[in-house]
């Protein structure tokens, strides 16, 4: 893991290779660093960090979704890189609204790693977060004519009574209606 | 009907018995003799009977592996502490068509449960079903949005075995439940429970 | 309502009639060109599961392969976010069911790092011991199923026997052939019941000529090899493009192993070796994992040896449940543990991604705390999940016969992909 000051010479590698903007904070919690980006530029910046960055990023183990529903904006995505040399991990995250997850959403980095393409898809599927530019986004595990993205927070967790032999008598004939 | 097994007694008895039955064979048994060798040897059933009897020894099962539970289900197969071919369940099926019941083993999710309602209705009849686990039997922990709350909700379940997964034993139990539902009422009456008259296969 | 039974049963159905079965032969060389699509699972008896492979063949060659998943989705990661912490171990135990004590041990440690909470010597060497013996079972229900796919019908009663013993041992430890909810925050459940190191000790010194009588059985059997040797062969780079971990990237030659490479627990105090593979193909991957195997019978056997005294799970009353005995005489213990059982323990907020080396990989295991007891997003990077990239590079271009032995050398467990 990279320590804090290592966290900020990262953060500003990247500002200096893509702008200011492309860097929204640093977050450095339990010896794991954090670096938060701008929806719009999550390609670049990863594609900096397998393809420019000294201290290169080569592998990307997940890419997970989030929902921090009090807060805004709502969603986020972790992207979860590994340096198989160094033996180290960062994490870059971005945050994004309902609205803009839904319309522009975030650039598909399944041509920079090919792995990532199954992740998407779930993070699309239970978030509904849009990737553009992925070869095949699709639901992954609900069924394809599903309605709503159940992992939110504000979806209801769903599941309905069981009826059991002990309770099944208060409801005489329960199977007619 | 249940087959009870006879000691073959002392030897002089034994001898008595083989001098009977070549008296017999030779047609010199006279007749009141006659009718009582025919009783002791002959067994009246009806057919129905004795058919679920050769029905309940001889039940293949559908390998129907969804999650956790499956792997229990392959160890009463597979292991050779709980050999499920003591009770003549072993022979596992892979196609629907020659399986006799399916043993739902795990999480029934609401995308796979159209595939089991269709690979049931695949079945030839008389065929049953075992709900293994608290999963497919009542959606147990993951009473969820993904989740069905239980198989009985779209296919009729004749044993439920409980446990989060049970345990080998308790599913060889259940299968020895369900080969006594077999002996005692193959109809198992829900047709009329689920009031699903007409679903009967007609050739 | 019309009478379903007036309808024919095969259109009630809705199957299908093969009528190019019946056609004549100036259509079969048509045939060889024309591609046909076919659906295997979701229930097959070689997808180890509910996958679901929709390929398409010219004659016997793969030509596209999509693998379908979904089936067992289970909203185990939602069902978490309603659970205390220390409840939802029961939940993501039931993800990947082969490795339950990965996920386990992947959840707790990423608990016990937002809590910045230390555990005992003596817990991480237990959870070390059941951890490699749970890849030794896993690796052994592998070997059976897979054996099974190419052929080799006897090895699922040898697998399925060496199993039960070590199914044994978790019972007497935990209670619970699988599913033992065996690790805590902080630490293990229980210390290990007295006759448990001797019944350890004598599966030890069996296990390594039972591998050798599988290996006997196996290696010798030319069909066994002919399906598996060359076959699946994707190389290292795509592999690693595709995010692959755990054994079916060793046996490309790579040596990624987390227990080395960033170890965790106590993995760091025993000395053992990471089989890697030469080609890549199906061959190697069989060898590696038997050789795994091998290797953390070494790690079980030294933690054994090595056992430290002291307590098996932390004294932080705020996070562990107080020992039993103590409830009797202690009003303060009697409150933390009403407190723990009602209430849960509270953790601050904050987010933490933990990864591991299950038998299949890396388990990582993602989790974000909103500071109340109950975790506000649990995400698991399973193995599987990442491991399935490779089906497509495995099987296109192969034969049919060949991608059922890259999936069964895959070892996907489908309610580790889905959840």
């Amino acid at each position: 893991m990279p320590d804090a000051t290592g966290l900020e010479l990262i953060a500003q590698r990247v500002r200096e290779s893509l702008g200011d903007e492309a860097v929204v904070g640093t977050q450095y919690y339990r010896e794991q660093a954090t670096l938060q980006v701008a929806p719009g530029s999550v390609r670049d910046v990863l594609t900096h960090f397998r393809d420019t960055d000294p201290e290169p990023y080569e592998r990307l183990m997940s890419v997970h979704g989030c929902d921090y529903l009090p807060e805004e904006p709502r969603l986020g995505v972790h992207y979860e890189l590994l340096s198989t040399d160094r033996c180290e991990r960062l994490r870059v995250k971005t945050r994004l609204t309902v609205e803009q997850a839904e319309t522009e959403g975030l650039p598909s980095i399944v041509e920079i790693y090919p792995g990532a393409e199954f992740h998407e898809r779930e993070v699309f599927d239970f978030f509904g977060v849009v990737f553009s530019g992925h070869p095949d986004l699709r639901r992954i595990a609900m069924p394809e004519d599903y309605v709503g993205h159940p992992q939110r927070r504000d979806f209801p967790m769903g599941g309905e009574e069981v009826l059991f032999t002990f309770n099944e008598h208060e409801l005489p004939r329960w199977y007619d209606k | 009907m249940e087959v009870i097994r006879q000691k073959l007694g002392p030897a002089d008895e034994f001898r008595a018995k083989q001098m009977n039955a070549q008296r017999m064979l030779r047609g010199e048994l006279p007749d009141d003799e006659l009718q009582q060798y025919v009783e002791e040897r002959i067994w009246l059933t009806t057919l129905e009977k004795a058919q679920n009897w050769a029905r309940k020894n001889a039940l293949f099962p559908l390998g129907f592996g969804l999650a956790c539970c499956a792997i229990e289900m392959i160890t009463i197969i597979g292991s050779p502490r709980n050999d499920i071919a003591r009770f003549g369940a072993e022979a596992v099926r892979a196609s629907p068509r020659q399986a006799d019941f399916m043993m739902l083993s795990g999480r029934v999710s609401i995308k796979m449960a159209p595939v089991i309602r269709r690979i049931y209705d695949q079945m030839l009849e008389p065929k049953w079903v075992i709900a293994m686990g608290a999963c497919s039997s009542s959606a147990g922990m993951f009473n969820n949005y993904a989740v069905v709350a239980g198989a009985d909700k779209f296919l009729p379940v004749d044993v439920y075995v409980p446990g989060c997964p049970p345990r080998p034993e308790a599913l060889i139990y259940g299968i020895n439940k369900l080969q006594a539902k077999i002996i005692e009422n193959p109809t198992q009456g829900w047709r009329e429970r689920y009031n699903a008259e007409g679903t009967e296969e007609r050739a | 309502m019309t009478d379903p039974l007036s309808v024919p049963y095969r259109e009630r159905e809705g199957s299908v009639t093969m009528s190019a079965m019946d056609a004549g032969p100036e259509i079969a060389e048509e045939r060889e060109a024309e591609l046909m699509t076919l659906n295997i699972g979701p229930h097959h008896p070689a997808t180890h599961g509910v996958l679901r492979l929709l390929t398409t063949l010219q004659g016997e060659t793969v030509i596209e392969t999509t693998p379908i998943v979904g089936y067992v989705h289970t909203g185990i990661e939602k069902s978490c976010e309603d659970q205390q912490y220390w409840k939802a171990i029961t939940f993501v135990e039931r993800m990947d069911y082969l490795a339950y004590y990965s996920n386990a041990m992947a959840y707790c440690m990423a608990v016990e790092k937002l809590l910045d909470e230390p555990v005992p010597d003596r817990a991480q060497y237990l959870r070390v011991i059941h951890l490699e013996l749970n890849r030794i079972s896993s690796h052994l229900f592998w070997l059976a199923t897979a054996a099974l796919d190419v052929g080799a019908v006897s090895m699922l009663f040898w697998g399925c026997r060496e199993r039960d013993q070590i199914l044994d041992l978790f019972e007497m430890s935990s209670g619970q052939r699988f599913h033992t909810r065996y690790f805590q925050v902080g630490g293990v459940m229980e210390d290990l019941p007295p006759g448990w190191d001797t019944k350890c000790r004598e599966l030890l010194r069996d296990l390594p000529a039972r591998l050798d009588q599988y290996e006997a059985l196996l290696d010798g059997n030319e069909i066994f090899i002919q399906r598996l040797r060359n076959t699946g062969i994707v190389s290292q780079e795509r592999m690693l493009e595709l995010g692959v971990t755990g054994p079916m990237l060793r046996a490309t030659g790579n040596p990624w192993d987390l227990r080395k490479a960033m170890p965790y627990s106590s993995y760091d105090h025993f000395d053992f070796k990471i089989p890697v593979g030469t080609v890549g193909d199906n061959f190697d991957r069989y060898r590696v994992r038997m050789a795994e195997m091998r290797e953390s019978l070494k790690i079980v056997e030294q933690a054994l040896d090595g056992l430290p005294e002291g307590p098996y799970i932390t004294s932080n009353r705020k996070v562990a449940l107080p020992p039993r005995h103590e409830l009797a005489t202690s009003m303060e213990a009697l409150i933390h543990h009403f407190k723990l059982v009602t209430e849960g323990f509270r953790v601050p907020p904050g987010e933490a991604y933990v990864a591991i080396e299950s038998p299949r990989g890396e388990m990582g295991c993602f989790i974000v705390a909103d500071g109340s007891a109950k975790p506000a997003r649990v995400h698991m990077r399973d193995p599987s999940f990442a491991n399935m990239h490779s089906i497509q590079p495995m099987s296109e271009g192969a034969l049919i016969a060949d991608m059922i032995a890259s999936v069964a050398m895959l070892d996907p467990i489908l309610g580790g992909i889905d959840r």
